[in-house]
């Protein structure tokens, strides 16, 4: 037997479960236990495309140093799937911790010398809960492990009867129920398993007012606060949580207190195809618009992505990328939908993609996007992923400044028609390449125009004319370069020391990254970051990879889209780049980073040393 | 086709409606459509219906999908916006226009290609949302644009120059009537006497308004064997009823056809007159519209008129209780909750 891991506030938790047992919410439950006492979690679902029966689980990594990219292995694994009992067995790192219902003695199955067992007879312990039917003990067997796992780690009770006590807010009855349950379990492993298990939760001040949101929700939010009053959708993972927020925070902050009236309309679509019709519609007539979706629905879209760019319309999509192509892997993260998205639809066509960080960068680009949209008059997308979809990631509270005014773009009004403005639809007034528009029904007699994704000449009117076709599209060129100054800006940190090397890098990449960059750090390897947060790419990102003799580009995709996008757009030798590829649909851990940046550096350093 | 510009002047007697427009006002570019084409007569039906409800031109929105129904729009009501979207997906785009402004007029002018085939799912499901829509479909039972493929609305058995068409006809009256519309009519392009006050009915409706409109092809499907060519419909044309529409500001007008007379009060006020000639059809009985649809195709009869109506009809944005204000005239005091609530929001995700 090898020695037991022993460590404070630093070590991965993972349960596997059976979906649709009732396990999620006593999970997340952990996670907020471990949260309440100042120690920074980072929690991933790893789901099945499945409703009920097939392993999912839980990963909990507890990190009292705030490191939230995913780590990799376990130090204790909670089992409770005889289905996947042994490749769960199997994860376990050496001299980690089993916990397990030892309602049954362990006869077959699987167990190993170098890991520590901590058995707990849920089943049995469920059973002697009275008053409740089978369903009930089945759920509550989830709150007995809380239970047990609060003992063994030694959080505070109080910690756990507050959250417990808010989550069943009213029904005092249930609040009773669970609380026994917790109690079940928590004497059980204080009687029987004293001292066996090594890792702790100790009290800790590193979370300060951080919040726990996943990122779907914080964009629903933040389509709120950007003033989206149009949404149509259809359900597809792992999207549809984008929309459900938004529906959920506007019937708490959209109705009209006098009349009960919604000032939102959200329409469950037919299609990704209606969805974005009913988005582009919208837009067209003056509301911001938006909808939510992930790979397939990009690619059923693609016809009125064209349009929306040629017509030259405001919406706003979010994609929420999963493993791909085709059906892929539904439930699975990656960031493969970067040229998809970049080049939308047939003909010469360029998108403005922007890549949001973690949840609360989710908000803000999401609201940001519907000023862009309408700036622009151009589709926004809002290139998230599964893992900071679906995942409650731990960031900084969100933050609104109430002096901000929406940014509605160049809308002529019936005043500056009535001025005498001459309106040209598609006519360059300002020379930002940006035309002005006019809203249906503006004016009796002025300001009229068939928006169409024929071609048509500056007055909008029909033509077939080679030079009168090519300044449109020249203008749409010059909008572009015009919109490269109004996207978030890369985000660069150099290192302390001189760097030869440089690493770009986008979206759910950022907390592994971050913890990569300090272990290769503590190891004397130095580099330069970029955070690269959208699409036209601004100058600085050309000039860092000129001021480096070689940039990783760290992707969670095959192809290394994001550097093609870069080699395309701002003509880079591909030779400057480095990729480090992830994409087997988990995110990208900081170990994988590391590993791969340390093993190219160490090299070169070996090789300028002989 | 052609491509003399329109003259401006008009007869100093022309016209003036209760808001001082005369039709002119209501007319849009020349068509650039076939000489006869069906399609212009719908046009002019519209600008028609449209000057004697005296509608402010600029409060309508039209918007169509391809082909050449869909190039109408730019033939009449030159003062509205118009929106020529992508194929078959028109219903989409109003919807989300329709969301964004509840005031405006929307008319959806499609064809059979359109509606019937790439697009036939959005025109389910706009009709079943009920957008409160007037839904032409011009439906002449052929692609005109690729000169002459047969539509899904072309009867089986019709002849093109090159084939026969074997496969059964999508009927979207009958599709209408199933999938909820309201107010559910087939008319005639040729037919300006039925045609306008359906169209004037429609535009007062408070729903979804889904009118078929027989307009033969004269290219490509106006030869004896079609059943959408102009002779095969005046023989067998089967006017369920004859209808007058009338605006709520308007004087009630003796109506002289021959038959039983029945009023019918709409949402908004209007009431549309029905004259009778087909005996007992009840035009507020679904199930019974679909029978005698069904009855009167076997028989080889196209069937025209306001084939079913719903008084009180609710449209999408009933449904989705959305406020009385156009949805895009709220600015950020209305729509922005401010960073006090969101520290409240925060608060709740600790």
């Amino acid at each position: 037997m090898r020695e037991a891991i022993t460590s404070t506030n630093d070590f991965v938790v993972k349960f596997a479960n059976v979906n649709g047992s009732g396990s999620a919410s006593a999970n997340e439950l952990f996670a907020r236990c471990v949260l309440r006492m100042g120690v920074p979690v980072a929690s991933r679902n790893i789901f099945p495309s499945n409703i009920q029966g097939l392993p999912t689980w839980y990963e909990v990594r507890v990190s009292g140093e705030g490191w939230l990219g995913r780590r990799g292995g376990v130090d204790l694994m909670v089992a409770m799937n005889p289905q996947t009992w042994d490749r769960d067995i199997a994860e376990i790192d050496t001299g980690g911790y089993l916990f397990y219902d030892s309602t049954k003695p362990l006869t077959t199955q699987k167990t190993r010398e170098d890991i520590t067992l901590l058995g707990v007879p849920l089943t049995q312990l469920s059973n002697t809960l009275e008053g409740t039917i089978p369903r009930e003990r089945q759920l509550l067997k989830n709150v007995i492990y809380l239970g047990a796992l609060s003992a063994l780690l030694g959080f505070e009770p109080k910690v756990v009867e507050e959250l417990i006590a808010a989550q069943f807010k009213g029904k005092d009855k249930l609040i009773g129920l669970n609380m026994k349950a917790v109690e079940l379990g928590h004497s059980y492993a204080t009687k029987n398993l004293a001292g066996k298990c090594r890792l702790s939760v100790k009290r800790s001040d590193k979370v300060g007012n951080r919040i726990f949101i996943g990122g779907n929700d914080a964009a629903g939010l933040g389509a709120v606060y950007g003033g989206a009053t149009v949404c149509a959708w259809y359900p597809i993972t792992p999207s549809t949580s984008l929309a459900e927020a938004f529906t959920a925070h506007c019937k708490k902050l959209r109705v009209d207190p006098a009349s009960k009236e919604n000032k939102f309309a959200i329409v469950q679509a037919e299609d990704e195809i209606a969805a974005i019709g009913i988005a582009i519609g919208a837009g067209w007539n003056g509301a911001r618009s938006f909808t939510a979706t992930s790979g397939p629905g990009i690619s059923l879209m693609q016809e009125f992505f064209g349009l929306a760019y040629f017509a030259e319309i405001p919406a706003v999509v979010f994609d929420i990328q999963r493993g791909g192509p085709s059906t892929g892997m539904p439930t699975r993260t990656q960031q493969s939908d970067l040229l998809l998205a970049a080049y939308a639809s047939h003909g010469d066509t360029k998108h403005v993609l922007l890549f949001p960080e973690d949840p609360r960068e989710s908000f803000e680009f999401a609201a940001e996007s519907f000023d862009l949209a309408e700036r622009l008059q151009t589709p926004i997308f809002v290139m998230m992923d599964l893992d900071i979809g679906m995942n409650d990631w731990l960031c900084e509270p969100l933050t609104w400044d109430d002096s901000r005014a929406y940014d509605r773009g160049k809308i002529m009004t019936r005043d500056m028609l009535d001025a005498g403005k001459d309106f040209g639809r598609y006519l360059d007034v300002d020379g930002d390449a940006i035309p002005y528009r006019t809203l249906p029904g503006v004016h009796p007699t002025r300001g009229a125009y068939f928006t169409r994704g024929t071609s048509r000449d500056r007055y909008a009117r029909y033509s077939e004319e080679g030079a009168v076709y090519v300044d449109n599209m020249q203008r749409l060129v010059r909008k572009f370069e015009t919109a490269k100054a109004m996207v978030p800006k890369p985000v660069r940190r150099d290192a302390k020391a001189k760097a030869r090397y440089g690493v770009i890098y986008y979206g759910s990449t950022a907390p592994a990254m971050n913890e990569a960059l300090a272990a290769l750090e503590a190891r004397g390897l130095h580099l330069d970051t970029l955070r690269v947060r959208a699409f036209p790419f601004s100058d600085d990102v050309v000039d860092f990879i000129n001021a480096h003799d070689q940039v990783f580009l760290v992707e969670q995709n095959r192809d290394a889209q994001l550097q093609k996008l870069i080699v395309n757009e701002c003509a880079i030798d591909p030779a400057r780049f480095i990729s480090i590829l992830h994409y087997d649909g988990t995110p990208i851990t900081a170990r994988f980073i590391t590993g791969a940046i340390a093993e190219r550096m160490e090299v070169t350093r070996k090789e300028a040393a002989e | 086709m052609t491509y003399i510009a329109k003259p401006k002047f008009h007869h100093p007697a022309l016209k003036n409606n209760a808001l001082g427009f005369t039709r002119r006002d209501y007319e849009g570019r020349i068509s650039t459509l076939c000489a006869g084409c069906g399609h212009d007569s719908i046009s002019a039906a519209l600008i028609e219906a449209c000057f004697e409800l005296s509608i402010e031109p600029h409060r309508v929105a039209k918007l169509s999908g391809i082909g050449c129904s869909s190039k109408t729009p730019d033939y009449f009501l030159g003062q509205s916006h118009g929106f020529n979207s992508v194929h078959g997906r028109m219903p989409s785009v109003l919807t989300g226009a329709n969301l964004a402004n509840r005031d405006l007029i929307y008319l959806g002018v499609s064809g059979d290609g359109d509606s019937a085939s790439i697009g036939l799912g959005q025109f389910a499901h706009c009709v079943r949302r009920g957008v409160n829509m007037v839904y032409i479909c011009e439906n002449n039972g052929v692609y005109g644009l690729t000169k002459g493929q047969f539509s899904a609305t072309a009867d089986k058995g019709s002849r093109s120059k090159t084939a026969v068409n074997s496969d059964s006809p999508i009927d979207l009256v009958s599709l209408a009537l199933i999938l909820g519309a309201t107010f559910v009519a087939r008319s005639f392009s040729g037919d300006k006497t039925q045609l306008v006050p359906l169209l004037k009915a429609a535009i007062a409706h408070q729903g979804s308004a889904v009118i078929d409109v027989v307009s033969p092809c004269v290219q490509f499907n106006n030869s004896p064997a079609s059943t959408k060519s102009y002779d095969f419909v005046r023989e067998h044309n089967e006017a369920v009823n004859r209808i007058d529409f009338i605006a709520p500001r308007e004087e009630i007008r003796v109506d002289y056809a021959p038959g039983t007379v029945e009023t019918v009060t709409q949402h908004d006020g209007s009431t549309i007159r029905l004259s009778k000639i087909a005996a007992d059809y009840n035009p507020r009985d679904r199930v019974a519209a679909m029978t005698y649809l069904q009855s009167r195709h076997a028989a080889g009869e196209v069937v025209t008129g306001l084939l079913y109506l719903e008084d009180d009809s609710e449209d999408l944005h009933a449904h989705l209780n959305t406020v009385k204000t156009p949805l895009n005239r709220l600015d950020e005091k209305e729509l922005c909750p401010g960073s006090k609530a969101l520290d409240a929001i925060n608060a709740g995700y600790r």
